[in-house]
């Protein structure tokens, strides 16, 4: 009998109480200050080295121009008003992606919990709701009775469901990933079985799913957003 | 040895988590009819592989999602213990 010492639940660190209720702070919410701290430290670290930019770009600035121009150019060939959303998109890259890589220094990833893409799917709802609104008017309402009026319960499922099937692909992957290499790291006691092969796990289930994932939902975001303008 | 009510849940919870699974046929079938399609496109024009890498990569993690459903089913089934 192999013994079960896999962990990859959320754990709670403190305990307060907010209204009557019991809130836990969860791991969830250290590695995101930590991912949170990353991201701000690079920004900094990026603006001193642009006030300073040179016309041959070497060294740092070299990293920054590139992230820049990459996201610029995803962002400019898949929407219509590039200009308008190429903050929220680069933030939202930056953010996931990080968070994404964050299992490979050991954190549990914080988009393997479902608070957290539920959050993004939601902010990301509001946008399309708002963006149709403010650039169709009554149109956006309109289209929920076409073809016909019979088939607005199936439109307003869809609108509904949009979030949803978002938060859950970036939450369903990661978690896929995180129980993996718990179940890994965790069961299987011979110390051969971590020599070499936990080194191919992280690189599929963290870069490379992580990255996938990442594009996937920035694209999908701008895909939707585009749809309602 | 008697199995009490709540052995009973369990042993269905595992059995209906191992059936929630069957949905990772769909993705595998659909990625694979991707994959292949892309490689055609390859061998048709292979100046335009990036592109058609990207578009094949976004395509099949879109494709995986109903997959993904059927995992959070059995994960719910086997960790979260709703019944």
């Amino acid at each position: 009998m192999i013994l079960c010492e896999a962990d990859f639940a959320i754990h709670g660190l403190v305990n307060y109480k907010l209204f009557g209720h019991s809130v836990w702070l969860t791991t969830t919410h250290v590695a995101m200050v930590i991912v949170t701290i990353v991201i701000l430290i690079f920004a900094i670290a990026a603006n001193r080295c642009m006030k300073k930019a040179k016309e041959v770009p070497t060294g740092f600035q070299n990293v920054v121009e590139l992230i820049v121009e990459m996201l610029g150019k995803m962002v400019t060939t898949n929407m219509k008003q590039p200009k308008k959303f190429l903050n929220y998109i680069g933030t939202l890259f930056l953010f996931i992606l990080i968070c994404n890589l964050s299992g490979l220094l050991g954190l549990r990833g914080p988009t393997a919990d479902y608070g957290v893409t539920l959050c993004l799917g939601l902010i990301t709802f509001c946008m399309i709701q708002y963006n149709g609104i403010k650039c169709q008017k009554m149109g956006h309402f309109k289209a929920l009775f076409e073809p016909i009026p019979l088939f607005f319960p199936i439109n307003l499922i869809g609108e509904i469901a949009t979030p949803i099937s978002l938060s859950l692909r970036l939450f369903a992957n990661m978690l896929a990933g995180t129980i993996i290499m718990a179940l890994w790291y965790g069961i299987i006691p011979i110390f051969i079985a971590k020599l070499g092969i936990p080194a191919f796990l992280h690189a599929y289930l963290d870069l490379f799913s992580g990255c996938i994932q990442t594009y996937v939902f920035c694209m999908l975001t701008m895909v939707y957003v585009d749809d309602k303008m | 040895m008697g199995i009490s009510g709540q052995d009973l849940i369990y042993a269905c919870s595992a059995i209906g988590a191992g059936l929630a699974m069957i949905a990772g046929i769909g993705p595998g079938v659909g990625q694979g009819i991707a994959a292949g399609h892309a490689a055609a496109a390859v061998g048709r024009n292979p100046g335009a592989k990036g592109d058609i890498t990207t578009t094949m990569l976004l395509g099949q993690a879109v494709a995986e999602t109903t997959g993904l459903y059927g995992l959070v089913v059995a994960f719910i089934l086997m960790f979260v213990k709703p019944f």
